[in-house]
C-alpha cells in the first residue's frame, strides 16, 4: 500500500548544525505513528520541514506521492495536512468560537469573503457546535483565548487541528505541560480520531506512545536510528541504551 | 569629479557619527529610536550658542556639545526610555515620534525656526588646491576627525573590556546577562555614548548639513538607511554603509539634480527587499 | 466521532451563531452616535469647516486602523495615498478630465488603492523596522515626484487653480463649508458603513488572527501574504478617498499632504482613538481637533509640543492600560444598552 505521507532523505542544516539527515519516513494510511527521540533529536523540525514552516536543505516530502516540497505552508493545510504546536499557538485576542470557526470557514473556502458576517451560515456554526461539544470547551468558548486555563488552551489547540478536517494530523506533544487530572481529556481525544486519519504523533510520554501507537521511529541528532513496530523499539537494545534505557531506569 | 569623491566622503563620515549611535541602540536593546537626530539637533544648537553668542572657540565647542548630548541621552535614558524597552516596537516608534515632536517645538519655541550658522574660524573656512583637486578645509577637517573617531571606536569595541562586553550583549543579551555583565549599565552608558555621539556630528554637520528645528525628521530617513543597509552587528557596516550613501548623495545632487533624492530611495527601498537584514548583518541562523 | 444527539446539538449551534452575530449588530450606542453626527449639521452651522476637517482625519485614521488596528502593520508613510488621492481629485478637476467631484473621488480612490497594491508587496518582507522605511521611504519619494513635476502639480506653491463643480450638477461647494460638510459626512457614513461589513466578515476575523498569530494564520490555511495585500490596498484607497475629500472641499493640495508630519499626526490620532474597533480614527480625530483648538490658544504654533507629550504620556501609562480603564465604561454603557425587561431569564438558559 502507498504510504499516505512520505519523505526522501530530508535534510536540514542551519549553519554548521545539522538538524535533519537523511530522514526518509514512510507513513501508511490510516496509520498510528510515533516519533520519539531525547530532547534536542529534532523532532520538532521534522514538522515543521514537513508543514513547510521550514524548507529543506535537501530531500522531499510526497503526500500521496505528489510532491509537496516546495509549497507553501497554508498550501499543504488545504491540500490536508495539519498540526498542533508543542508551545499552544493560538490566538489570543480570539474567542474559541471564533478561533474554530476560523479554520472551518477558511477549509470550506469562505475565508476571504468580505461581505457577509462571520456566523450568518449554519455550514460554518453547526460545525463550531459540534467541535465545541465534541471537545468539552462549552463553558469557555465565548471567552478570550488568553485567559483560557491551560489545559483548555491545549483542547483547543487540538480541535484548531482537527477543524481543518485533516487527511494527515501532526500532533506534537498534545499532552506537553498539561496537569496529570486533564490529561485524560487530551488523550481520549486524540483516542477519538477518525481512523480513517492518519497520525503523526511526538511524544516523551511512553504509556501514551504505547497505547496509541502502531509504529514508532526512533529519532536521534537529527538522523532516524530505529524504526518498527512497539515491541521492536522497546526490545531493541540500542534504542534502550540511546533513549528507553534512561526513562526506565529513572 | 574627485570633489565630489571628496565632499562625498566628507558626508559620509559626518552621516556616520551621527549613525552609529542608532546602529548600536538598534542592535543592543532592539530599540528603534526615531528621536536619536534631536539629540544631534540638541549638538548643533548648544554649538551655536557656545560659539556664536558665548565666544567659546569652536574646536573647544565641539567637545562641550558631545558632553551635552551624552549628558542629555543619559537623563533622557534612565528616566524615559528605560521603561519603553519592553514595549512593542509601535510603542517605541509612538513614543520617539512623540520625543520628536516635542524637541522641534522646543527648539522652534527657544531658537527660532530659521537656520542657524556656526562661527567656524577663518582657518577652517575655504578651500585650497591640492593636485588639482579643490579641497574644502572643513571638510578636510571633518573627514580628519571623524576618522579619528572611527578608528578610536573601532579599538574600544575590539580592545577594551567595555567593548566586549557591549559586543557580547549587543550578540545575545540573555546570555550576556548570564555571565553577569550588567546589561542594563552597558546600554545606559551606550546610549549616552552614543548621543554624545550624534550631538557632536550635529555641531559638525550645523556647516554642511543646515541647522533648523526640523532637522530631526529631515534627516531621519538617511540615519535609518545607514543603519538598515549596515547592519547592526559591526562598526564596519554602518561605516561602509554611510560611506556609500554620502558619496551617493553627493555624486546624485551633482550629476542627478532633479532626481537625486529620488534614487536614493529607491535604491534604498530596494535594497530594503533584497537584504531586510542590511547588506552586512551576520548571515541569519533561523 | 462522538455521538451526539442532535436535539443537542442545536441549542448549542444556535448559541454560537447568536454569539457571533450579536457582535455584527449596530449597538445603540453607535445608532446614537450617527444620529449626533446627522444632527450636527443643523445643529453647529459655524462649525461645518471645523467638523469637514474632522471627517477628513477621522477617515484617514479610519484607514490605518484597517491595516494598523486590524492586521498589525505599522506605517510611517500612510500619507502617501492621502497625497495621491489629494492630488488625484485636484488634478481631475483642474483639468477638466473629471468634473463630477463624487465621480472624481471614485476615481481618485481607485488611483490611491492602486499604488497601494503595488507598495503592498514591499510591507510583507522583512522586521518591523524595515516596514517602516518602505513606507517612510515611498511617502518620501511621492512628495519628491510631486514636486519635481512642479509644472503639472504646482510643486511647492501647491495644487492652484482647482475649481470644484457643483457635486451631483446641483450642490455647489459654498464657502462656508455647508456643502462640503455635508459631502465629507456621507462619505465618512459610506466608507464606515462598507469597513464595518469587512471586519465582521470572515476575511476581517481572519486578519485579527493574522495580525495575533501570523505562523498559526498560515497553519490552518490561510494565505497571510495575499490578505495583507488585500487589506493594504483597500486601506490606500480609503486614505486616498480621505485625501481626495480635503482637496474637493478646500479645492487645494499641497505637497505637505504626503509629509511625515501628516503621517505621524494621523497614527497619533488613531493611537489616541485607540485601535481595533474602528472608531478609534473618529474618536481621535474628534479629540486631536479639540485639543488642536484649546492648545493652540494656549501656545500659538507650538502646540504640537503638548501634542507630542499626550503621546509620549500615553506609551509611558501603557496603552492597553488606558484601554482597560475604559473598559468599564463602554461596558457598562453596552449592559444599558442591551437591557430589555425579561432578558435577563432567557440569558441564563444554554450555558
Amino acid at each position: 500500500m502507498a504510504p499516505v505521507l512520505e519523505t526522501r532523505g530530508l535534510d536540514k542544516h542551519f549553519g554548521g548544525i545539522v538538524a535533519a539527515d537523511e530522514v526518509s519516513l514512510s507513513i501508511a494510511k490510516g496509520a498510528r505513528h510515533a516519533l520519539i527521540g531525547p530532547n534536542g533529536a529534532g523532532k520538532t523540525t521534522v514538522v515543521n520541514l514537513l508543514t513547510g514552516v521550514l524548507r529543506p536543505t535537501a530531500g522531499q516530502i510526497l503526500l500521496d506521492g505528489r510532491d509537496i516540497t516546495g509549497l507553501a505552508p497554508h498550501e499543504r493545510v488545504r491540500l490536508g495536512i495539519a498540526r498542533t504546536f508543542q508551545i499552544n499557538q493560538l490566538f489570543a485576542d480570539l474567542t474559541p468560537i471564533e478561533t474554530l470557526g476560523l479554520a472551518i470557514s477558511e477549509r470550506l473556502g469562505l475565508g476571504s469573503d468580505w461581505w457577509r458576517i462571520v456566523g450568518s451560515r449554519s455550514s460554518v456554526t453547526d460545525e463550531i457546535a459540534e467541535l465545541i461539544e465534541r471537545f468539552r470547551l462549552g463553558d469557555v468558548m465565548c471567552e478570550r483565548t488568553a485567559i483560557l486555563p491551560y489545559g483548555k488552551q491545549r483542547l483547543l489547540e487540538i480541535a484548531l487541528a482537527i477543524a481543518c478536517k485533516p487527511r494527515v494530523l501532526l500532533l506534537d506533544e498534545p499532552a506537553a505541560g498539561v496537569p496529570e487530572d486533564e490529561r485524560h481529556e487530551i488523550l481520549s481525544s486524540v483516542e477519538a480520531l477518525p481512523k480513517d486519519v492518519t497520525v503523526l504523533l511526538i511524544e516523551h510520554d511512553m504509556d501514551i506512545i504505547f497505547s496509541f501507537a502502531d509504529r514508532i521511529s526512533v529519532l536521534v541528532n537529527g538522523s532516524l536510528f530505529v524504526e518498527g513496530d512497539p515491541d521492536e523499539v522497546a526490545r531493541d537494545p540500542r534504542v534502550r541504551a540511546v533513549y528507553l534505557g534512561e526513562a526506565f531506569d529513572a | 569629479m574627485l570633489t565630489i569623491l571628496f565632499d562625498g566622503v566628507a558626508y559620509g563620515m559626518l552621516l556616520f557619527v551621527l549613525a552609529c549611535g542608532l546602529s548600536v541602540t538598534l542592535g543592543l536593546m532592539n530599540f528603534v529610536n526615531l528621536a536619536h537626530g534631536s539629540f544631534a539637533m540638541a549638538g548643533g544648537y548648544v554649538t551655536v550658542v557656545l560659539v556664536n553668542r558665548w565666544g567659546v572657540p569652536f574646536l573647544l565647542g565641539l567637545p562641550l556639545a558631545f558632553l551635552a548630548g551624552a549628558a542629555l541621552g543619559a537623563l533622557f535614558e534612565r528616566t524615559l526610555y528605560v521603561h519603553v524597552y519592553a514595549k512593542s516596537h509601535l510603542d517605541q516608534v509612538l513614543f520617539t515620534i512623540g520625543l520628536v515632536f516635542m524637541s522641534v517645538a522646543a527648539v522652534d519655541y527657544v531658537m527660532g525656526s530659521s537656520q542657524q550658522f556656526v562661527n567656524i574660524p577663518d582657518v577652517l573656512q575655504g578651500q585650497f588646491n591640492l593636485f588639482g583637486v579643490g579641497v574644502g578645509r572643513y571638510r578636510l577637517m571633518i573627514i580628519g576627525l571623524c576618522g579619528l573617531l572611527t578608528i578610536a571606536l573601532q579599538l574600544i569595541l575590539a580592545k577594551t573590556r567595555f567593548g566586549s562586553r557591549l559586543r557580547a550583549a549587543v550578540d545575545d543579551q540573555r546570555v550576556a546577562r548570564g555571565l553577569g555583565i550588567n546589561v542594563g549599565a552597558v546600554f545606559g552608558l551606550t546610549f549616552a555614548f552614543g548621543s554624545g555621539l550624534a550631538a557632536l556630528g550635529g555641531a559638525l554637520g550645523a556647516e554642511i548639513l543646515g541647522l533648523d528645528p526640523i532637522f530631526p525628521l529631515k534627516y531621519l530617513i538617511y540615519f535609518l538607511i545607514v543603519v538598515t543597509v549596515g547592519g547592526t552587528s559591526s562598526i564596519t557596516g554602518p561605516f561602509v554603509a554611510s560611506i556609500l550613501l554620502g558619496i551617493g548623495d553627493v555624486a546624485g545632487k551633482y550629476y542627478l539634480p532633479s532626481l537625486s533624492s529620488f534614487v536614493i530611495y529607491t535604491i534604498m527601498i530596494i535594497m530594503l527587499l533584497w537584504r531586510p537584514q542590511g547588506l552586512f548583518a551576520r548571515a541569519a541562523s533561523r | 466521532m462522538s455521538a451526539v444527539p442532535p436535539e443537542n446539538a442545536r441549542p448549542l449551534a444556535a448559541e454560537v451563531a447568536a454569539f457571533l452575530t450579536r457582535r455584527a449588530r449596530w449597538s445603540p450606542l453607535e445608532v446614537v452616535f450617527w444620529l449626533v453626527a446627522l444632527a450636527s449639521i443643523w445643529l453647529f452651522p459655524q462649525k461645518h469647516l471645523i467638523l469637514t476637517e474632522i471627517c477628513i482625519w477621522g477617515l484617514f485614521a479610519l484607514s490605518l486602523d484597517l491595516i494598523l488596528g486590524y492586521a498589525g502593520v505599522i506605517s510611517l508613510g500612510h500619507a502617501a495615498f492621502f497625497g495621491l488621492g489629494a492630488y488625484s481629485a485636484g488634478l481631475l478637476a483642474k483639468y477638466g478630465w473629471i468634473s463630477e467631484p463624487a465621480l472624481a473621488l471614485v476615481a481618485a480612490a481607485l488611483i490611491a488603492a492602486a499604488l497601494g497594491f503595488i507598495t503592498s508587496f514591499l510591507v510583507l518582507r522583512g522586521s518591523d523596522l524595515t516596514r517602516l522605511m518602505v513606507t517612510f521611504g515611498v511617502a518620501l519619494m511621492l512628495g519628491e515626484i510631486a514636486n519635481k513635476f512642479a509644472g503639472i502639480t504646482g510643486g511647492a506653491d501647491g495644487l492652484q487653480g482647482v475649481e470644484i463643480k457643483p457635486l451631483l450638477g446641483r450642490f455647489e461647494f459654498d464657502l462656508y463649508g455647508h456643502t462640503g460638510y455635508v459631502y465629507a459626512l456621507v462619505v465618512l457614513f459610506v466608507m464606515f458603513v462598507i469597513a464595518r461589513r469587512v471586519v465582521r466578515s470572515p476575511f476581517g476575523l481572519s486578519l485579527q488572527a493574522i495580525r495575533g498569530n501570523a505562523l498559526r494564520s498560515a497553519a490552518v490555511g490561510i494565505a497571510v501574504n495575499w490578505r495583507l495585500v488585500a487589506i493594504y490596498t483597500l486601506s490606500a484607497g480609503y486614505a486616498g478617498v480621505a485625501g481626495a475629500v480635503l482637496a474637493q472641499t478646500q479645492s487645494f493640495a499641497s505637497l505637505e499632504m504626503f509629509s511625515i508630519e501628516r503621517s505621524a499626526d494621523v497614527l497619533l490620532i488613531l493611537i489616541i482613538g485607540g485601535t481595533g474597533y474602528l472608531y478609534g480614527g473618529l474618536v481621535g480625530a474628534l479629540i486631536y481637533r479639540f485639543l488642536q483648538d484649546e492648545l493652540s490658544e494656549l501656545t500659538a504654533r507650538y502646540w504640537q509640543f503638548w501634542i507630542g507629550l499626550i503621546l509620549v504620556a500615553i506609551v509611558l501609562t501603557g496603552r492597553d492600560r488606558i484601554g482597560r480603564w475604559l473598559a468599564p465604561v463602554v461596558r457598562f454603557a453596552d449592559e444599558i444598552a442591551r437591557w430589555r425587561p425579561g432578558r435577563a431569564a432567557s440569558a441564563g438558559e444554554g450555558r
